[in-house]
């Protein structure tokens, strides 16, 4: 009885699961499992594939038998990897771009959303255009590379943290965010003496964990990941991010293998398949790790970014 | 003007409209902690985003490092002049035209079928487990995405052609012929982002009314009948704004995408306008150039993103902006 009337609340779809399929519904039903989890295989495989294959012989890889799961398991490639004073030093570089960069990134962009979030700020409408203008119009590649170098940012870090410190996108999603906070709560605050700063940093920031975390992290994998900053302004090899110093191992063996083709012949120097695997993973393997906890936030980003892209 | 402040002070501090001068200014000064927490951000704007636009001159001009932008003598639209006979350029312009609109034929439906797709689903801890398997992609590098499509699609030792010799079929060199490779390049940008694309029409989903389902099931329409009525309908709104949208970023590129998957085999098809900028430009200093391309690019991308934005607005939707 008490079930029947739970169900009753939660709505008909709920009830709906309740009946049984039959005929077509229960063969569409099969269908898509089947075809969902396929996708979702694919989807996958690649990354399951150079995981096993980081530690797998080379022999192994290049006879095709890796496909889910290390064959004549090893661990030398991935030892090799961290053996290697470039790769590391590399990572140092990622991390220190990814922390400074996205502490500049937050910094600036609540500081840049809050005040636009505020009604009564007279000029709020042109401060906006003035930033969103930039999301539609830019100067392109050249003359903000020219700037860079003419600012003297060229091959030091500055030059990837800083000409990306804002995005006016993220601006509007806190600001968005921001709005809708109760205005009773300023009020209050107000009737207390407080003033804007104290109020920002006591009561409105305490209370955008869950935008901060989600901004915060789009942020941090952008830096993560990001390639074309650091291959366009820095040549010193000293300055190579990960990504970048993952490039170029990964395209050696890019350049051998067309080579290979041209030439009709395999005599090229057989490419260890499983270090590179074991770099890619290497570079990887943060995000990997915290891909499964923080993976809720990442997708409340993507809807605050859908209540007002 | 001593009456016009006291006017001002009694009206409510937010009061938006019908600012007079005095009342203006007090508003200011009331925020000034306000407007001192926005200059960092205007000033950031106005260095590394209005100082490029500013620095399009130089499409202009003979652009010599030590005379700067301003000093420079014009060029009478040499660069404009010099464009019109680059045989390359029609090559780029059509590659990244051909890239975009094949990228929209295929990669804009596939996100809306697999959100169908799960909504179908009812095991939440499957779908859970999917969507997060689906999602995976968007948070990998494109060096990454590279590095593995090369190594799966390797003539040699990679696993796709270690299955089709196993049924008997002749190895196929993915990235060394153009046709395949603007395959694979449509094919890793669906893998990269159909997955993250789901969100948005998932929400959309949410927010059908239930009852409708219901009644339908009530007339005995199958789950199939269900998509094509409801589901469909349901959030064609958010799908014609998405593909606004998408048009209007039909002649920008990414970067990275085709830069990580590119090689020399293959730039008949592959180099882009984004590459070629990079190429010409920064690697071998042709800065006017290619700052005349850049600006006739940014050109063309603002006429079609404001006509998008007017589009989806005139649609009765809410835009961008």
């Amino acid at each position: 009885m008490s079930e029947r009337t739970d169900a009753a609340a939660v709505g008909p779809r709920y009830r709906s699961r309740r009946r049984r399929y039959s005929g077509w519904d229960a063969g569409f039903h099969i269908f898509n499992y089947l075809i969902i989890g396929l996708i979702a295989f694919l989807c996958i495989f690649p990354f399951v594939n150079t995981i096993a294959n980081a530690f797998s012989s080379s022999h192994a890889i290049q006879s095709g038998k890796v496909t889910l799961w290390p064959v004549d398991f090893q661990l030398d490639a991935m030892k090799s990897v961290f053996w290697d004073d470039n790769v590391i030093r590399s990572m140092f570089v990622t991390i220190y771009v990814t922390v400074v960069g996205t502490a500049i990134n937050m910094a600036l962009t609540i500081l840049t959303a809050y005040p636009l979030s505020r009604r009564d700020l007279a000029g709020r409408k042109y401060f906006m255009n003035y930033m969103i203008f930039t999301m539609m119009f830019g100067g392109g590649l050249i003359p903000s590379y020219l700037l860079n170098k003419e600012l003297g940012l060229l091959n030091t870090l500055w030059a990837i943290m800083i000409p990306g410190a804002i995005s006016a996108f993220n601006v509007i999603i806190m600001k968005s965010f921001f709005q809708n906070m109760p205005e009773e709560l300023r009020d209050a605050a107000l009737m207390d003496g407080c003033g804007n700063i104290r109020y920002l940093a006591r009561i409105v920031l305490p209370l955008s964990g869950a935008v901060m975390a989600t901004i915060g992290l789009f942020y941090a994998v952008g830096h993560w990941n990001s390639y074309m900053g650091a291959v366009i302004m820095i040549d010193d090899p000293d300055l190579y991010t990960l990504q970048v110093r993952l490039r170029n191992i990964l395209l050696l063996s890019q350049m051998d293998t067309s080579l290979e083709v041209m030439q009709q012949q395999g005599k090229l120097q057989v490419i260890e398949e499983s270090l590179k695997a074991a770099t890619a993973v290497f570079a990887t393997a943060p995000i990997l790790v915290v891909y499964p906890f923080l993976q809720k936030y990442f997708v409340k980003g993507s809807f605050l970014g859908s209540v007002k892209g | 003007m001593e009456a016009q402040t006291k006017k001002g002070l009694a009206l409510p501090y937010d009061a938006d409209i019908g600012a007079t001068p005095s009342t203006l200014r007090k508003r200011i000064r009331k925020n000034l902690d306000l407007y001192l927490c926005l200059t960092p951000g205007l000033v950031y704007f106005f260095i590394f985003c209005y100082i490029p636009m500013f620095g399009l001159l130089i499409a202009f001009k003979d652009y010599n490092i030590f005379q700067g932008v301003l000093k420079s003598p014009w060029n009478h639209f040499a660069y404009f002049k010099e464009m019109v006979h680059l045989p390359d350029l029609y090559k780029i312009i059509r590659n990244t035209l051909m890239l975009n609109v094949l990228g929209l034929i295929f990669g804009f439906p596939a996100p809306i079928v697999l959100a169908i797709l799960l909504n179908e689903v009812r095991s939440k801890y499957f779908k859970r487990v999917t969507q997060s398997l689906l999602y995976l992609p968007h948070f990998m590098s494109w060096v990454l995405m590279g590095g593995m499509i090369y190594a799966l699609l390797s003539p040699k030792y990679g696993i796709v052609n270690q299955l089709l010799q196993a049924i008997g079929l002749q190895p196929i060199y993915f990235m060394g012929e153009n046709a395949w490779w603007v395959t694979v390049f449509i094919g890793s940008g669906i893998w990269a982002g159909a997955g993250w694309g789901t969100i948005i029409y998932l929400a959309a989903m949410t927010t059908l009314d239930p009852h409708l389902y219901e009644s339908a099931s009530i007339d005995g329409a199958g789950r199939w009948k269900k998509i094509i009525h409801i589901t469909l309908p349901g959030i064609m709104p958010t799908v014609v704004v998405l593909l606004i949208l998408n048009v209007g970023h039909m002649v920008s590129i990414g970067f990275e995408q085709p830069y990580a998957l590119m090689n020399p085999l293959v730039m008949d098809v592959a180099d882009v306008l984004s590459t070629y900028i990079y190429d010409l430009g920064i690697r071998q200093g042709g800065f006017g150039l290619t700052t005349a391309i850049g600006l006739l690019q940014s050109a063309v991308n603002l006429a079609l993103v404001v006509g998008a934005n007017y589009a989806a607005n005139r649609m009765g939707r809410e835009g961008i902006w």
